[in-house]
């Protein structure tokens, strides 16, 4: 650093520092200012806003508690079939000849906007069977049609015939329809990554385990999904957060009707709707905090694998 | 510990064969060497046998059992790939003692196995780590290891030491040997480098286009090559061919070479007599071919005058690269050699220790053989 002034690398990180400053600190910093503060922010009032989220008082307007609960369902269903699924198909594909084919039919949602997506899922889920695909099918094979995507305790389904209550109170038929449509959406980057990942696990390797005595599935088992479980991870938190942050499918799909909100969408009809920017910011910082930890993980894990190459 | 045959083994991908009506037995306790270009079919022999390829047509068997539709995990045979493939998320130790975990053996006994198998190989203060902290000669060791400690009827290399540097493989080829010697189980080699089967094998398959040519053992595949691809694959340097003519009366037969006529010695002559007026083609080893300034004794020499195109210093001996009339041919000469690039130099061919060979059937022609 022989002749450099200690200001010089400043200088460089100028530009960044400023736009991260303006598109990224100071939007949180305000956001955090006005979750303390009323609905048009103009009087402080504490803790009051996160009181509101806790305490649920208004659920018929807006729903804290299932917004979060359809966040944590979403995390867990969606992560993990979107996962599950894609290493199957990942699997199945690597044992194909038309691979590529196959592979980029299942990518092609990926390519479709999720406004898009929904609007076509809307049309699919739709009660009648004339216009809705999924209950055309159903009908066809002697069942009835079911609203897919509205609140499934209300007595309009088949499924309610079946019994007493269908399903335990948070988790819905008409979220786990909408989780659907995201596993459709998202599989295909999940294929793609893993099967990526696959790719660079020699034959060789799996052939010297088969020598060594191993069937099929504890090749899976102790060779595949410990080799790909960095793969694996990165495909994990790109979905987390993903799920964590999702807005527009639920937005075009219910519009956070029938109990189907999730923290993004209720702090946007909170805030911009229901014009309470103090829940509304108060909301955006719940969602921050749940991102956070996501994001430590993946970047420690990134920083580790700079450090292992 | 189990004998291996092949018995009749044809592979075919899609219409390509790769191993062509292979017919082979192989002892128990035999080390046995595969050897042949790549290309020739001698991975795929050895993967049909451990069972991952399908076998197009004709039976394999391992000791009496035939194990054609028997799945890899159960043919009890351990196998060192060329890359090694070790698992990569496992430890040095659970590399090694994944196989009987697999089949579960007890605790202790994997335990006891493990450790004594990286005592023979001295790599048990590497145990804990995992392969991507090791050399190339360590992971080598360690996929050795892997294989001894499942105590196998047989083991399967596939070209283990191409990886190594010169020097590790030269030691390591040694170690492979006395490792033979000491277990005393099956061993089937394969590789495309002639002085590692020269130097492990008890007998030696050379195989090319999937085509078994010889076997034998390494001696007598030196001394008694079958064909000319034998011929020219064992030894190194390669044996040199010369297009010649039989010429002359049958008490004085004389090689025509065109640029030289070598007169052929007496004891050899025999076995040429019926190919008077032919074409054959003369196989001269260099190291039978010497400077006549260094004539050694016991050879029955005659004397050809060369151009020196190329000279290799190796230290204890000199490769001269010859040429006589657009002829070009290799000598393996005293170091003490006055030869110089470019000009000419007399050498002395030991043709007692000359190979003919048919030129249409590429087939020896035995020439020891009293008639």
């Amino acid at each position: 650093m022989i002749g450099r002034r200690w200001w010089a690398p400043w200088l460089w990180l100028a530009p960044a520092i400023t736009l991260l400053s303006v598109f990224l600190i100071y939007p949180v910093v305000d956001t955090l200012r006005r979750s303390l503060l009323n609905a048009d922010s103009t009087r402080f009032v504490g803790f009051d806003n996160y009181k509101f989220i806790i305490d649920n008082p208004v659920p018929l307007l807006s729903n804290t508690h299932s917004a979060i609960l359809n966040n944590v369902l979403w995390l867990v269903l969606f992560t993990s079939f979107a996962v599950g699924v894609g290493l199957g198909i990942a699997l199945l594909a690597s044992r194909v000849r038309y691979e590529a084919v196959a592979k980029s039919a299942i990518f092609i949602p990926m390519a479709v906007s999720f406004v898009a997506a929904s609007v076509i899922w809307r049309f699919m889920y739709v009660f009648d069977p004339h216009i809705g695909t999924i209950n055309a099918f159903i009908t066809h094979f002697g069942g009835h049609s079911t609203a897919w995507i509205q609140n499934t305790n209300a007595p309009q389904t088949w499924l309610t015939s079946l019994g007493p209550t269908t399903l335990p109170d948070p988790i819905q038929i008409n979220n786990l329809a909408l989780i659907i449509v995201g596993v459709w959406v998202w599989t295909g980057f999940a294929v793609v990554v893993l099967s990526a990942g696959l790719r660079a696990i020699s034959s060789e390797m799996l052939q010297a385990a088969r020598v060594d005595g191993a069937n099929e599935w504890q090749i899976f088992r102790r060779i595949i999904i410990p080799v790909l479980s960095p793969t694996i991870a990165v495909v994990a938190t790109t979905l987390v957060i993903q799920a964590l942050k999702l807005f527009d499918l639920v937005w075009v799909m219910t519009g956070g009707k029938f109990k189907t909100d999730v923290i993004a969408t209720l702090f946007f009809r909170e805030a911009f709707l229901i014009q309470d920017f103090g829940v509304g910011s108060a909301l955006a910082i719940v969602l921050l905090l749940a991102v956070v930890p996501v994001m430590v993980v993946s970047i420690r894990r990134f920083q580790f694998q700079e450090e292992t190459r | 510990m189990a004998s291996v045959t092949f018995d009749h083994v044809t592979k075919r991908f899609d219409e390509t064969p790769a191993i062509t009506d292979l017919d082979l037995e192989i002892a128990d306790r035999e080390f046995l060497v595969l050897v042949g270009p790549s290309g020739c079919g001698k991975s795929t022999a050895l993967r049909m046998l451990a069972g991952l390829e399908t076998v197009t047509r004709g039976k394999i068997y391992i000791g009496d059992r035939l194990v054609n539709d028997v799945p890899a995990k159960d043919r009890d045979l351990a196998m060192v790939f060329q890359s090694y493939a070790l698992y990569p998320h496992m430890s040095v130790y659970d590399n090694m003692a994944f196989g009987l975990k697999l089949r579960k053996v007890k605790k202790e006994e994997i335990r006891r196995r493990v450790t004594e198998a990286a005592r023979t190989l001295d790599i048990e203060e590497l145990l804990k780590r995992k392969p991507r902290q090791l050399s190339g000669g360590q992971r080598q060791r360690v996929a050795v290891g892997r294989a001894i400690v499942r105590e196998p009827r047989a083991f399967l290399f596939d070209e283990p030491l191409s990886n190594l540097d010169a020097k590790l493989r030269v030691q390591t080829r040694a170690e492979l040997s006395k490792l033979h010697e000491r277990i005393g189980t099956t061993f089937i080699y394969v590789t495309h480098d002639q002085t590692e089967a020269m130097t492990m094998a008890d007998r030696i398959a050379v195989l090319r286009d999937g085509i078994i040519q010889q076997v034998g053992r390494p001696q007598e595949l030196y001394e008694h090559p079958d064909n000319i691809f034998v011929a020219g694959f064992i030894g190194s340097p390669a044996m040199n061919f010369f297009d010649a003519t039989v010429r002359g009366e049958p008490e004085s037969l004389q090689l025509d070479t065109g640029p030289f006529h070598l007169p052929i010695p007496r004891e050899k002559a025999a076995g040429l007599l019926p190919y008077r007026g032919k074409k054959v083609v003369l196989g001269v080893r260099p190291e039978s071919i010497h400077d006549s300034d260094f004539p050694r004794s016991g050879v029955i020499p005659v004397q050809v005058q060369a151009a020196v195109d190329v000279l290799e210093l190796m230290g204890n001996e000199v490769f001269l690269h010859l040429l006589s009339d657009g002829v070009s041919f290799l000598a393996r000469v005293d170091s003490r050699t006055k030869a110089k690039p470019g000009r000419k130099i007399q050498v002395l061919f030991d043709l007692g220790e000359m190979h003919a060979f048919d030129a249409d059937t590429q087939q020896a022609i035995p020439l020891d053989k009293p008639f």
